[in-house]
C-alpha cells in the first residue's frame, strides 16, 4: 500500500533526570513529580495518567519535597526556599526564604492551615497559609542536627520529625519536643555512622513509622515513645515512605530499587491485635526509589532511574483489566522534537540548550527492509545555549528552516537562521506582549508565529524578512484559565486550533482573526490535534485513546468519526499505555492519517473498513505473507508499524519520507550512574 | 575416602608479634604414637600425651639461651637431644628437671638439626652439610667439621629416612635461587647431590615431604604457585664419587592446586600415603579465596577428599605422625586425626557413568563430591530406605554384633549364621554409615566362598549389591564368583549397579549368557522389571511394522527384490522379527548392553566369542533394533532398557571384531545383508538431511538483529 523511506534517527540524546519527590492529591487525583533538574510535572491519574502540565526547572532550584494544599502546590528545596507554583501559567508563583538553611522536608497539617518545613539548622518552621501567600509564624524548639523528615499528626496537634539518630515528637501548640525516640544505628561498619531518618509517617492512632539509612522500617508507639517493631528491609537506605489514606497500608522505597509494602493486619481472627506486617515487595526500579505515593489502588514510585512506575495493588483493582496493568512512564507526553519539514531539519529541545540538525541524504532506492547507503551524513548545524537561569519550556523551528524560537518562563527569543551559511541572528526587537510562551507554532508558509500565553490566549506575530510585528491576540470566549498545551495551524493558514488542559479545543479563523468554534468537550484531555490540509477536518486524539474527526466547515463530527464511535475502537488499541503525541497527514493520499505513540506509529486509512474487535489489530506480518490479491480482504484501516520503538517523534517530510526519532531505553539506562552494589549469586 | 575428623587443641600458641611464625620450631614423635615432643622457637621443650591433650613435662633453657633445633627423642637410650645456641648439644632424660644440670657438649661448628629414628642412633646434621652420628660426635666434640656445601649455599630443609637396612639423611639447599637435594648414606658414607628442576624464576619450594617405599624415596614438594611435584630418588647409590656434578632430579607434577590470588606465602604439603597429600594454607576450591584450609587431596585422581577450615592465621607448618596431623594456626596448636583408606576409582569419582539409567532410579549412595563438599545431606536413596525398613521389621531383637565381630564370623561360621548376622547388621544401621565396611564385608564373603566350595550366600551378596554402596573395584571377584556359581540374578544386579566392571568381566558375562542354553536360562530368577520389558518386546513380535528414521526393512527389500517378495512378507513374519533368544536370556543380554565400557578395551575380549555366538548375538541385536524402530518403545515404557545408541554401538563393535569371520560364515550372510541395507538407508537419510542443511542455516541467519547505529535510512512498507 505504502512504501516509505525512513530516516531513522537515534542521535537525540534526550536524558530525563531523576525523580526527587512526589505528592499525590487524593481529591483531584493529580500527582506532582519533582525532578532533579527542578522541573515539575503534573499527572492526571483520573485521565489515563496523562502528563498534563510541565513546569520547567531552573538552575539551582530543585525541590527536595512537595506538598499539596488543596489545589495549591508547594515545594521546598536545599536552596532554602519555599516555592508555590502557578499551575495555570506553569511557573513558580513566588518563593519565600525560610532562613533555616537547606530545607529537607515540607508538610502541611490536615486542616490545610499551616505548613511545616524542616531545616538544616535544626528548626521546624511553621508557616501560616494565607489566601495569596504564606507567612512565617514561628519556630518549634530548635534541635541539634538537621530535620530530615516531617509528618503532622492528622489531628494537627503533633509533629513528628526525623533527624540524625533520632525522631522527635513536637507539640505543635507549644513548640516543645515531647518525646525523643532513639533510632538504632546499623550493625558492623555502619555502626560509627549516624543513621538518617529519611522518611516518617504519623498515623492517627499515634503510630509513627520511620524509614532510615540503616535499612530499617520501624513502627513506634507515639504516645509512649516506644519501639513496637523493626523490619529490616534492606542493607542500604530506606529513602521514602508513604501511607494509604485509610492508614491500612504503608509502602517503603529502598536504595535497592525495591518497594516494600506493609499492611496493618490482624495476625489472628480477632480484630484487636492488629500489627504492621510486611506483605509485598515490588522491584520495578534499577536504582534508588526516592519518592513514593500511595494512591487508593496503586503504589506510585520514582527515583534515580527516572521512570515513574504505577504499580496497581491487585487486591484493590479488578484483575485482568487495564486498571490492573503496571505502567512505566519513561518519556514525556509532549514532543521535544520539532521538524522543519520543508528544510529537512530537526530541532531537539533540551532543558538548557537546543540542537538543530540537518538530516542525511541518500540517493539510493531499495526494496522494503533494506538500509540505504547514506550519501550525506546528518550534521549538527547549531547548538544554542539558553540565556538566564530558567530552563527552556518550549521551542519551534519554522517549516522553511528560517526561524527558530524558544521560550522560558521569563523570556522569549526569536532567531533568524541562514541555513546556507549557517548563521544565527537574534531578532532584537520583539513585541512587548511576547514575553513568554507555553506553546509555539509557525504557520506552514513561515510568515506567522503563534505563541500561547496566559488564560489560553494566543498571540499572532507577523514575520517578514528580518523583523516581527505583533498582529493580534486571539482569546477564547469561555475564559478558561488553564494553559494551552497543544497548538496547531492548518496547512493553508486559515485555521488555528488550540487545546488546553480543561479539555477545551478552540478553533480560530485566522483570516478573520476570531474564534470560529469550540469543539464539543470530551471528558478526556486531548493529547494531539491536527487539521487536515484539504478538507479542513480537525482530528483529535485523547488521553483515553479515543479518536474524533470534526469538520470545521460543518461544525460537526464527520461521518467517519461517527462510524468509528459507533463501532468502537479495537480493544488492543484501547489497551496501549502511551498517548498519541502527534498527528500528521499524507498529502499524497488524503485518506491517510499518520499518528504515533512511544511504541508504534500507525497510518489510518479512512477508506478501509474499521477492524472488528475479533480481527487482529497488528496484522502487518500476516498481510506481508499474503499474495497481493488477498491482502485487500484482510486489511483494515489501522496499519500499525512496531518496527521502531521508543519513538519521540514521527514526521512526514515534504519529500514524503518519514523521520522517526528513537531514544532506546537502553541508551538512557546506560547513562545512569551505577546502582548500589548488590550481592548476586556467585559474585 | 579420606576423611578429616574433628580436631582438638593441644596447647595455646604465643606467636611472634607480627604473626610471622607460629612460635613452634618442631614436633617430633616420642616413645609411641600418642606422645610427641614439641620444641618452641625460644627456650622450651614440652612433652605431650596427645590423646589426653595434656603436657607431661616441660624443660626450659636459661634466659639468654635459645633452642636452635627441635628436640628429638632417642628411643635407644630413652633420652632427649636438643641443641642450644647452634653449638651446644644437650642430652637429658625424662626425670631430669633442669636442663642446665643436664649433659652438655659444645661442638666446633653450627648444627642445623638432629635427626632421630626409632631404635637407631641419632644423626647430627651441621649447617655446613656435614653429618655425624651423635655417639661418634660426642666422643670427640671438638673434632673438625668439614665444609660440604659451597659458599652462600644454605640448608632449607632436612629429614631422615629409615629403610629396611639403613638410615639416610636427605636435605635440600638453596644457592642463588637454585635448589639442590643431598642424599647422605652411611656405611659407606656417600653423598649424592641432585639439582631440582627450576620452577618459574624466583620460586623456591615452600615445603618438602619425604617418604620411603620399595627402595625409593618419594619426595613431594610444594611451590608457591600451588604446584605439587613428586620426585623419586633411588636409595641405592649410583656410585658417583665426591664432587661429581649435581644430577638433575626428574620430577612429575602431582597436583596443580588452586592458589587463589597471588602466590602462596605460608603453605605446606605433607605426604600421608601413596595416594594422599595433606595440604595446608591453600584455598578450598569451592569456598572462596580464604587460604586457611587444611585439605586432603588424592594424587591419583586429583580429587579433593576432605577439607577443613582452620581458624586464624596459617603459618605453613604441618606435621603428621600416626594418623594425626599437627598444625599450628592462629593462637592454637591443633591435632586433627585423619584417615586415608584405600580408594577405588568409583568412590573417588563418586558418580556413575551411566547417568541416564541412574536417573530413572533413585540416586546411588556412592557419595558425590558436591554433596560432601557442601555438606549437603543427600537424601538416602529410596531403595536403601525401603530395604532398611523392611529388614528392621524382620530382625529387631537380634543380638547385635560389631563390624569386626561379623568379619571374624564370616571367616568361620556356617552359612545360616553368617546370613543371620549380616542381615541383622544391614537392618540395624543406616547403609550410609556402613558404606566403608560394606566393601570389606563383601570381600570377606567372596574370598570365603572362593576358598570353600560349600560356602555361598547368594541372598546376602544380592542384598549388599543392592545397597549400591559396592563397586567392582571394592570386591573384584564378586562377578566372577557369581558366574562360577551360575547365580545369574547376582550377575544381573552387579551389571546393573557396578559402575566400574572391567571390559574383560563384561565379556566373560556375555560369553556365559550367550552360550547358556535357553532351557537353563528360563529357570533363573531375574529382576521382574527387566523381564516385563523383555515380555513387552517379545509380545509385539507379530505387530505390524512401523517406521522410524525412514527405515523399514520391508520397503528396502522391495527396492531390491520387487513386489512379489514383499507380498510374501505380509503373510509370514520375517525371521528377523522373531526373538532369536529366550526371554530370560534376552534380559541378561540387555544388562550387558547397558553396562558402561570403553570400546578400545572391549574389542580384544570380544574376539574371543565363537562365530555362532556372534551371529546369535547379532541377530538378537537386530531384533532389538527393529523393535525399537517400530515405535518410540523405550520412552513409552519408562523402564530401564538399552538405548538405541547402545544397541548400534554393540552391533558396530561386534562387526569390527568379527567381520572377516562373519563374511565367510554362510549363516551370517542374510544378517550382514540386512545390516548393509539398513546402513544404506541411513546413509540416504543423512544425505537428504545434508541437502537441507543449507536452508536450515539460512533460517538461523534470518533472526540475526542488525546493529543500528545513530542514523540510518531505511525503506519500510506498510500493507
Amino acid at each position: 500500500m505504502a512504501e516509505f523511506k525512513v530516516h531513522r534517527v537515534r542521535f537525540f540524546d534526550y536524558m530525563p533526570t531523576a525523580i526527587r519527590a512526589m505528592a499525590f492529591n487524593h481529591r483531584t487525583e493529580r500527582l506532582a513529580v519533582a525532578r532533579a533538574d527542578g522541573a515539575l510535572e503534573i499527572f492526571n491519574f483520573a485521565d489515563n495518567y496523562f502528563q498534563e502540565k510541565v513546569i520547567p526547572g531552573q538552575d539551582g532550584r530543585a525541590a527536595e519535597a512537595l506538598c499539596w494544599l488543596g489545589q495549591r502546590l508547594f515545594s521546598a528545596g536545599l536552596n532554602g526556599e519555599i516555592t508555590e507554583y502557578d499551575l495555570e501559567n506553569l511557573r513558580p508563583r513566588y518563593t519565600v526564604e525560610a532562613y533555616g538553611g537547606p530545607i529537607w522536608s515540607i508538610s502541611s497539617n490536615s486542616q490545610g492551615t499551616l505548613l511545616a518545613v524542616g531545616c538544616e539548622d535544626g528548626t521546624v518552621k511553621i508557616f501560616e497559609i494565607l489566601e495569596e501567600r504564606i507567612q512565617f509564624q514561628r519556630n518549634l524548639d530548635r534541635q541539634k542536627g538537621r530535620i530530615i523528615s516531617l509528618c503532622w499528626h492528622p489531628s494537627g496537634t503533633l509533629i513528628a520529625a526525623g533527624m540524625m539518630d533520632m525522631i522527635k515528637i513536637f507539640d505543635a501548640e507549644s513548640g516543645r519536643a515531647t518525646h525523643r525516640l532513639l533510632v538504632e544505628r546499623g550493625v558492623g561498619a555502619s555502626k560509627s555512622r549516624e543513621v538518617v531518618v529519611w522518611s516518617i509517617v504519623f498515623l492517627s492512632d499515634h503510630t509513627i513509622i520511620s524509614g532510615d539509612s540503616a535499612g530499617k522500617v520501624q513502627v513506634w508507639d507515639g504516645l509512649t515513645g516506644t519501639l513496637v517493631r523493626t523490619h529490616l528491609v534492606t542493607k542500604w537506605d530506606v529513602l521514602a515512605l508513604s501511607s494509604s489514606q485509610d492508614e491500612s497500608s504503608v509502602v517503603a522505597g529502598t536504595s535497592e530499587g525495591t518497594v516494600v509494602q506493609f499492611q496493618f493486619l490482624s495476625s489472628n481472627v480477632g480484630p484487636q491485635d492488629k500489627e504492621w506486617v510486611r506483605t509485598r515487595t515490588f522491584k520495578n526500579h534499577s536504582h534508588d526509589v526516592r519518592a513514593l505515593a500511595h494512591t487508593d489502588t496503586a503504589v506510585v514510585s520514582g527515583g534515580m532511574d527516572t521512570q515513574l512506575v504505577v504499580r496497581p495493588l491487585l487486591d484493590k483493582v479488578e484483575k485482568n483489566t487495564q486498571e490492573s496493568a503496571m505502567r512505566k512512564i519513561a518519556f514525556p507526553h509532549r514532543s521535544l522534537v520539532c521538524c522543519a519539514k520543508k528544510a529537512g531539519l530537526l530541532l531537539f529541545q533540551f532543558p538548557d540548550h537546543l540542537e538543530l540538525w540537518r538530516l542525511g541524504e541518500s540517493n539510493g532506492h531499495g526494496s522494503p527492509g533494506d538500509s540505504l547507503p547514506v550519501k550525506r551524513k546528518p550534521e549538527k548545524l547549531i547548538q544554542l545555549k539558553r540565556k538566564g537561569e530558567d530552563h527552556i519550556s518550549c521551542s519551534a523551528v519554522s517549516p522553511c528552516g528560517g526561524w527558530l524560537a524558544y521560550s522560558t518562563v521569563s523570556s522569549f527569543r526569536l532567531y533568524r537562521l541562514q541555513n546556507n551559511t549557517i548563521s544565527v541572528t537574534k531578532v532584537s526587537r520583539l513585541p512587548k506582549d511576547l514575553r513568554s510562551a507555553q506553546q509555539l507554532c509557525f504557520s506552514s508558509d513561515s510568515t506567522k508565529l503563534f505563541a500561547s500565553s496566559c488564560r489560553s490566549s494566543v498571540l499572532v506575530v507577523d514575520l517578514n524578512q528580518s523583523d516581527c510585528k505583533y498582529l493580534h491576540t486571539l482569546r477564547p470566549k469561555s475564559g478558561s484559565s488553564q494553559p494551552v498545551h497543544l497548538l496547531c495551524v492548518s496547512e493553508d493558514g486559515k485555521w488555528l486550533a488550540t487545546a488546553n488542559t480543561d479539555c477545551l479545543i478552540h478553533v480560530f479563523n485566522l483570516d478573520k482573526l476570531k474564534l470560529h468554534c469550540t469543539v464539543p468537550v470530551y471528558s478526556s484531555c486531548p493529547t494531539a490535534i491536527a487539521i487536515h490540509p484539504t478538507n479542513s477536518n480537525l482530528v483529535v486524539v485523547h488521553a483515553d485513546q479515543q479518536i474524533f474527526e470534526y469538520s470545521l466547515v460543518q461544525k460537526e463530527y464527520t461521518e467517519w468519526s461517527r462510524k468509528l464511535q459507533k463501532r468502537g475502537l479495537h480493544p488492543l488499541w484501547m489497551e496501549r499505555d502511551t498517548p498519541i503525541t502527534h498527528i500528521a497527514f499524507n498529502p499524497k493520499n488524503p485518506a491517510h492519517i499518520i499518528l504515533h505513540d512511544t511504541f508504534m506509529f500507525c497510518i489510518i486509512d479512512q477508506n478501509l473498513p474499521l477492524p472488528e474487535a475479533k480481527t487482529p489489530l497488528y496484522n502487518q506480518m500476516t498481510l506481508r505473507s499474503l499474495p497481493e490479491s488477498e491482502r485487500i480482504m484482510h486489511s483494515h484501516a489501522f496499519k500499525i508499524c512496531k518496527h521502531f520503538q521508543h519513538l519521540l517523534c514521527v514526521r512526514l517530510l515534504e519529500d514524503h519520507s518519514l523521520v522517526v526519532v528513537e531514544r532506546p531505553l537502553l541508551d538512557i539506562q546506560s547513562q545512569l550512574p551505577a546502582p548500589v552494589r548488590q550481592k548476586k549469586f556467585a559474585t | 575416602m579420606a576423611a578429616l575428623y574433628e580436631g582438638y587443641t593441644l596447647c595455646g600458641l604465643t606467636p611472634s608479634q607480627n604473626l610471622s611464625n607460629s612460635g613452634i620450631q618442631g614436633v617430633e614423635p616420642e616413645r609411641d604414637s600418642d606422645h610427641i615432643v614439641v620444641t618452641d622457637s625460644r627456650r622450651s621443650v614440652t612433652l605431650f600425651k596427645v590423646s589426653d591433650q595434656k603436657s607431661l613435662s616441660s624443660w626450659t633453657v636459661k634466659q639468654g639461651q635459645t633452642l636452635t633445633c627441635s628436640a628429638v627423642y632417642n628411643s635407644k637410650t630413652k633420652e632427649y637431644v636438643a641443641v642450644s645456641d647452634s653449638k651446644v648439644i644437650r642430652i637429658w632424660k625424662e626425670e631430669d628437671l633442669h636442663l642446665d644440670k643436664a649433659f652438655k657438649a659444645t661442638v666446633s661448628s653450627d648444627i642445623w638439626r638432629v635427626h632421630s629414628a626409632a631404635e637407631l642412633e641419632p644423626v647430627v646434621l651441621f649447617q655446613t652439610g656435614a653429618v655425624r652420628f651423635l655417639d661418634s660426635l660426642l666422643s670427640a666434640p671438638k673434632q673438625p667439621i668439614e665444609d660440604v656445601l659451597a659458599q652462600e649455599e644454605a640448608i632449607r630443609w632436612s629429614t631422615n629416612v629409615v629403610t629396611e637396612s639403613q638410615q639416610l639423611v636427605i636435605f635440600t639447599t638453596e644457592q642463588k635461587g637454585d635448589n639442590f637435594l643431598y642424599l647422605q648414606r652411611f656405611n659407606p658414607n656417600t653423598l649424592q647431590k641432585y639439582r631440582l628442576e627450576g620452577e618459574e624464576p624466583g620460586l623456591s619450594p615452600l615445603s618438602f615431604s619425604a617418604s620411603y617405599k620399595d627402595k625409593h624415596i618419594r619426595l613431594v614438594y610444594l611451590y608457591p604457585n600451588g604446584h605439587v611435584y613428586q620426585s623419586i630418588v633411588p636409595v641405592r647409590g649410583l656410585g658417583a664419587d665426591e664432587g661429581a656434578p649435581a644430577l638433575p632430579l626428574p620430577r612429575s607434577l602431582l597436583l596443580a592446586l588452586p592458589v587463589g590470588e597471588g602466590l602462596l606465602e605460608a603453605a605446606s604439603a605433607q605426604v600421608l600415603d601413596e595416594a594422599h597429600v595433606a595440604v595446608v594454607g591453600l584455598p578450598h576450591p569451592s569456598a572462596g579465596a580464604g587460604k586457611d584450609f587444611l585439605c586432603i587431596w588424592n594424587t591419583n585422581f586429583q580429587t579433593l577428599q576432605a577439607g577443613k577450615e582452620m581458624k586464624g592465621k596459617i603459618y605453613g607448618q604441618l606435621w603428621g605422625y600416626s594418623n594425626k596431623l599437627f598444625i599450628p594456626h592462629g593462637k592454637s596448636f591443633s591435632v586433627i586425626p585423619y584417615e586415608c583408606p584405600k580408594s577405588s576409582l568409583a568412590s573417588a569419582l563418586g558418580k556413575l557413568r551411566q547417568t541416564k539409567t541412574a536417573g530413572s532410579k533413585a540416586s546411588t549412595s556412592v557419595p558425590s563430591w558436591n554433596n560432601i563438599l557442601h555438606e549437603d545431606k543427600a537424601n538416602p536413596s529410596k531403595t536403601a530406605e525401603t530395604r532398611k525398613t523392611r529388614t528392621t521389621r524382620k530382625s529387631q531383637s537380634a543380638p547385635s554384633l560389631t563390624n569386626d565381630q561379623i568379619m571374624e564370623l564370616i571367616k568361620t561360621a556356617s552359612v545360616a549364621e553368617v546370613q543371620k548376622e549380616v542381615e541383622g547388621l544391614l537392618s540395624r544401621t543406616d547403609v550410609q554409615d556402613l558404606q566403608p565396611s560394606l566393601g570389606q564385608l563383601a570381600a570377606a564373603l567372596v574370598s570365603r566362598s572362593l576358598g570353600e566350595e560349600a560356602f555361598y550366600t547368594p541372598s546376602i551378596l544380592a542384598q549388599l549389591v543392592q545397597t549400591r554402596c559396592l563397586c567392582h573395584s571394592m570386591c573384584p571377584d564378586l562377578v566372577l564368583l557369581a558366574l562360577e556359581k551360575k547365580d545369574y540374578f547376582l550377575c544381573q544386579l552387579c551389571l546393573q549397579f557396578f559402575p566400574d566392571i572391567p571390559e574383560a568381566v563384561t565379556c566373560a558375562c556375555l560369553k556365559t549368557f550367550i552360550s547358556m542354553p535357553d532351557s537353563d536360562a528360563e529357570k533363573v530368577n531375574l529382576e521382574p522389571e527387566s523381564i516385563s520389558l523383555m515380555e513387552t518386546l517379545m509380545a509385539g513380535e507379530r505387530d505390524p511394522v512401523g517406521l522410524q528414521n525412514g527405515f523399514s526393512p520391508a520397503t528396502n527389500d522391495m527396492d531390491q527384490a520387487g513386489g512379489t517378495e514383499a507380498e510374501k512378507k505380509e503373510t509370514t513374519t520375517p525371521p528377523e522379527h522373531i526373538c532369536p533368544v529366550g526371554l530370560h536370556k534376552g534380559v541378561l543380554l540387555n544388562e550387558v548392553l547397558m553396562t558402561a565400557y570403553s570400546d578400545f578395551f572391549l574389542l580384544p575380549h570380544l574376539k574371543d566369542l565363537s562365530p555362532q555366538h556372534v551371529v546369535l548375538f547379532l541377530r538378537y541385536l537386530q531384533f532389538l533394533y527393529l523393535k525399537y524402530s517400530q515405535d518410540a518403545f523405550p520412552q513409552m515404557h519408562g523402564l530401564r532398557s538399552p538405548t538405541l545408541t547402545q544397541i548400534m554401538d554393540w552391533v558396530c563393535l561386534l562387526l569390527d571384531a568379527h567381520f572377516t569371520v562373519l563374511a565367510m560364515t554362510p549363516e551370517a550372510k542374510g544378517l550382514l545383508h540386512n545390516l548393509h541395507t539398513f546402513v544404506k538407508s541411513q546413509v540416504r537419510l543423512f544425505s537428504e538431511l545434508g541437502k537441507i542443511e543449507g536452508s536450515l542455516h539460512e533460517l538461523n541467519k534470518m533472526k540475526v538483529n542488525k546493529d543500528i547505529g545513530q542514523y540510518s535510512i531505511e525503506v519500510i512498507e506498510l500493507f
